[in-house]
Order: structure tokens, then sequence, then C-alpha cells
């Protein structure tokens, strides 16, 4: 990454809005665009998690169901033209079921990354150019989040106060936003004895102006690395959190829930109630870390040809 | 090396202490005194108040902190009073099982992912390395219960060659026999644990691949066989201490989920119960001890490191 930020005129630097349109303006980041999308795997994760948002917020528009009203005359029915996937123990449609399923697994790992992000990258950038004993202190505080095993806290939170999509992204954001606190302080680290630090704060720029204009775009390839994992690692705990029994309330619910309510169901060879589901997870984590990986190597690549 | 080792026991000392007061704090928010629940619905205020006084839940939040530390340091975890049991009795009775099912399926994995790894690293890009890694993969990406309902539906249900259920003797030996019902635990934890291995295995062992003393022992025609076992090995394997000191998390939450799903009774299965009875000593105690063996075991996996490792040199 060396030597190109300072080469930029300083008017475009001062320009440059919080990080998400700096691709006009650095080529790097369309080196790492193109490298991206040269990757045959990363496209089949985009075009995974495409398909998921889709199914799950513009499906329920178009297969159309009622997910209200129990209809026991048609409990478990296996798949057939009228339920595409069957039915449940209470004949509500299992199709439609997973997209509403899938509507809070995708909101919780989404919110829940944005504040991972929002809170890790204010946190770690704080630390890394403050330094000292603040720093130490502060990075004391975050080995002490990453050294308690967080699914068990969210559990016993999600247990006391309920859950709901809200409260949910909340505990896991408030959980998550520890590992980008560090990578982003690590490259905050490197970045703030640069020259064009050092320029700016001859320049006259206060902390929040380093921190916000300088320093987090630039550690921007780590943090956005790290959502797509984050995003990731939020839907499988919901999931667990639904198989468990401590999930989202009715009429709320996610994969996990409906996996959980077909295991009961396990020898009677309904596999429609286990199976569509399980694959939902596996399909949209395993989108997200493809892409995760791919980002790393296509930023790898930016940072390698500069 | 001393002062490494004096530096690096004091900030686990320090963040143990950070670990402490967070739990002390969850467990004050959430369930700050425990006064209701032993003496009825009906009990005056009065009670409750002489009650909190004499058990140390009265008082400044310094003042319950240090009660609470006290009793910690003194071997008591706190007192399950829905199940009437002190939280140490009720581990006591539970913690052997569990750390057969983690250590035996830990090893299994090990045993599967070093081989694994290495064999992927030297093979790269062929049909066995691609095969493994999309298996790896998957295996990451899926919830740790749909793996088991998958064994539990093929290897239980439909071929009938072992239990549903993992054993449910209470003597740890009768367990440890009873291979039938414990091979699908085991081996299943085993397999999720090799996901996130393996991958870290490869590229440790491509990356010694690449060293200059692989290609010495090449070149003085050490046959292949003892260039992997001699000078392959044993360096590959050095990243997984580190990763097996960090896989306690890992290991305690799939713990959680194994013995939820094959009815195992052990700290896991107590602690789902505790979330269904809400019982917040017991998931607050066991967060603690999770929390204290996960400092401790990546402090062990850094000294191991400097033992294995004599080119790390730590000041």
């Amino acid at each position: 990454m060396s030597g190109t930020a300072p080469s930029l005129p300083p008017l475009d630097i001062a320009r440059a809005p919080g990080g998400g349109e700096v691709g006009s303006l650095q080529s790097g980041w369309r080196l790492a665009l193109r490298e991206f999308s040269r990757n045959r795997l990363a496209v089949v994760g985009v075009a995974t998690l495409l398909f998921f948002v889709l199914f799950c917020f513009v499906g329920p528009l178009i297969y159309r169901v009622n997910l209200l009203n129990t209809n026991l005359s048609i409990a478990s029915s296996p798949p057939s033209a009228s339920h595409l996937l069957g039915t449940d123990n209470e004949g509500i449609d299992v199709l439609g079921e997973l997209m509403k399923g899938g509507q809070a697994a995708l909101e919780i790992g989404f919110f829940s990354a944005i504040m991972a992000i929002v809170i890790g990258s204010l946190y770690g950038a704080i630390s890394g150019l403050v330094g000292g004993i603040a720093d130490s202190v502060l990075m004391r505080v975050v080995d002490v989040l990453l050294s308690i095993p967080f699914l068990f806290v969210v559990l016993i939170v999600a247990v006391r106060y309920g859950a709901s999509v809200l409260s949910l992204s909340l505990i896991l954001g408030a959980f998550t936003w520890l590992v980008p606190a560090r990578l982003v302080r690590g490259e905050v680290l490197t970045l703030k004895v640069r020259d064009f630090v050092a320029a700016a704060r001859i320049a006259g720029s206060g902390r929040w102006r380093l921190i916000n204009r300088h320093l987090l775009p630039n550690a921007f390839s780590v943090i956005i690395v790290n959502v797509t994992f984050n995003v990731a690692d939020a839907i499988l705990a919901v999931a667990y959190l639904g198989f468990l029994g401590f999930g989202l309330h009715y009429p709320n619910y996610d994969w996990g829930d409906l996996l959980s309510n077909g295991t009961d169901y396990l020898q009677d060879g309904y596999w429609w109630l286990i199976y569509p589901a399980g694959i939902c997870i596996v399909l949209t984590v395993m989108a997200c870390n493809l892409i995760g990986d791919a980002l790393r190597d296509a930023l790898d690549v930016r940072v390698r040809r500069r | 090396m001393t002062v490494y080792l004096l530096r690096r026991c004091g900030t686990s000392i320090v963040v143990i202490i950070g670990i402490s007061i967070f739990t002390f704090l969850l467990l004050h928010t959430v369930y700050p005194s425990p006064a209701r629940v032993v003496l009825g619905q009906r009990a005056s205020l009065a009670a409750i108040a002489q009650w909190n006084r004499v058990n140390g839940f009265a008082g400044s939040v310094f003042q319950q902190y240090w009660h609470y530390m006290y009793g910690v340091l003194h071997g008591n975890l706190g007192y399950s009073f829905k199940l009437n049991q002190s939280v140490v009795a009720l581990f006591d009775e539970r913690w052997a099982r569990s750390a057969y099912l983690s250590g035996a399926s830990l090893l299994l994995a090990l045993l599967i992912a070093i081989p694994l790894g290495i064999y992927q690293a030297v093979k790269r890009n062929s049909l066995g390395d691609n095969v493994a890694t999309s298996l790896a993969f998957t295996a990451y990406a899926m919830p740790d219960f749909l793996l088991y309902l998958i064994a539990i539906q093929i290897f239980a249900l439909t071929f009938r060659v072992l239990g549903y259920e993992a054993s449910q003797s209470t003597s740890l030996l009768t367990v440890m026999g009873d291979w039938r019902d414990m091979t699908l635990p085991i081996v299943c934890l085993a397999l999720l644990i090799v996901a996130g291995f393996s991958r870290y295995m490869r590229s440790a062992a491509m990356d010694t691949l690449a060293q200059d003393y692989i290609k010495a022992a090449r070149a003085k025609g050490l046959p292949e066989r003892l260039v992997l076992y001699r000078h392959l090995l044993r360096n590959a394997c050095l990243p997984m201490i580190t990763l097996v000191g960090l896989s306690i998390p890992a290991l305690l939450a799939g713990n959680l989920i194994a013995e939820f799903v094959f009815n195992f009774n052990g700290l896991g299965l107590l602690f789902y119960n505790s979330l269904q009875n809400e019982d917040y000593p017991i998931l607050l105690a066991y967060t603690l001890v999770g929390a204290v063996l996960t400092v401790l075991g990546n402090l062990l996996a850094d000294v191991a490191l400097t033992v294995a490792d004599p080119r790390i040199r730590l000041t």
C-alpha cells in the first residue's frame, strides 16, 4: 500500500467520503474488483448470497402462501404441486416458512455485522491512535471479552431478556466487534507513522478527522473482509439459538427454529422439515465465507501490485 | 525466557480478573439476588433484606464483588437454589464425561487433520486435495447439529449400526467402554474440529515444504517418506499447538450442542437445562470456568510453543 496515498491530490482525499465510494479515486480498488470477479468461487458466492436475498425478501411477494393459519388436515404432507416443499406439523407451507425464516437470519447477520464494524473500527482506531496506557487498557478489555465463550453469554442474555431481531443483532454485534477492533488497531499502528498522516496532522486535522478521513478509509480493506465472516458467524449463532429453542419468539423464527421443529420427525422420515432449512443455512454461510476468502485474496493483490 | 513467562502470566492474571468482573457484573445484572427464590413469594421485604445481608447480596457493588471473588477463590462457584446443590458439586459429577468427549474428539481430530493437511500440501491441487478442501469448507459452514442429525439419520436410524443417543452411564469407565453409543458424538465432533484445523495444517505444511532444509534433505537423497516424517511433520505441527490452545471456546460450545443432541449428561447438557430453568448461578459459573480455561489454554499453548520450537526467542 506504500506510497500511493501521499501521491494523491489532497483535494481528493478531503472529498473522499466515509469509505464506501473511494473506488473511483483509487485504482487499487478497481484492481481488487477485477481480481475478485476473476475468482470463480467468489462469483459463485456472490450469486448464492444474492439468490438468498431475493429468495427471502422478494420470494414471498411471488410465492404467496398462508403462514398464519394452521391446517391440521394437511399436516406434515410431503412435497406436492400445491406445497412445493411440503408442509410442517401444523400444515403450514415449508417453502414459505423458509423464506420468512431467512429474512430474520439475513437481517440479524447484516445488522450485527454493521454494528461490529462501526464499534470495532472506531474502538480499534482510537486505541491505535492514542497509544500508551489507554491503548493497553482498551486492548486488555478486548482480551477479556475475547476469552469469554460468546455463545454462552448470547444464550444467557437471550433467555433473560427475550430475543427479537433487534435484540439478537445488538447482542451479537456487542460480541463480534472484538476481532475487527484488533485488526483495525494493528492497521492504524502501521498507518499512523506514515507521511500522509503526519501531513494531515500538520495541516491541522484533529483526532476525529484523522480517524474518519485518513485512517479508517485506508484500513477499510481489513474491515470489509472481516464483515463477511461476521455475517456468516452471526447467521450460524442465530441458527444455534433457534435450534436450542432460545431463538426468536413466535411469530418470528429463523432457519434454526424450523430445523429444530423438524428433528421431532427424524424417525418418521419427514426429510423436508429438516434438510431444506439445513441446506439454506449451509449455503448462505458458505457463500459469505467464499466472498470473504476471495475478498482477502483480491485485496492482497491490491497490496502486492503497488 | 523467565521474564517473558512472568510477563505472560501477569497479563493472564489481569485478564482473568477482568473476566471475573465481567461475569460478576452480568450475574449482578440478570440475577441480582436469589432471595425471592429461596424465601418464597410471600417473604416480607425485611426478611429478604436480612437474607441478602447475611449472604452477601447487600451493600455496594464493590462489596458484593468482593464477596463473590472471596467465594470463587475459596472454591465456591455459587449455589443453585433450583437444584439445591452447590455448583461445584454439580460440575464435579459431570466434568469428567465432558472432558472425555472433548478430549477424545480433539485427539481424533488431530490424528486426522495432521496427516490430511500434509497429504493436501504434498499433493497440492490434486483431486484428493480439492475434495478434502471442499468437504472441509462445507463442514465449516455447517451448523454442528445438522451434521449430528445427518449422522444419526444414516448410522442410527437407517442402518442401525450405532446408537442415536450417547452413553447414559454415570461411570466414566462404562462410558468409555460403550463404543457403540459414543462413536457418533466423538467422530462427528472430531470431523467438525478437523474442518477448522485442516486448512491451517495444509498451509503450514505448504510453508514448511518451501523451506531450504526440506530441499537439502531431498538433495542428499533422503527417501520422500523420511523427508516427510523426520523433517516436515514436526515443523508443520507447530501451528497446531497454538490452534489447540485457541480452540477451547469452540470445544465448549461444540460440547453444548453435541451433548444436547445426543443427550449426554455432561456440563453442556447441564448448561442447557440451566438455561431452561433460568438457573443463573450455574450459567455464569460455567461461563467463568470456560473463560478461565480459554485464558489458561492460550497461556499453555504459548509456553508449549516456546518449548517445542527452540527458534522462538521471546523477551
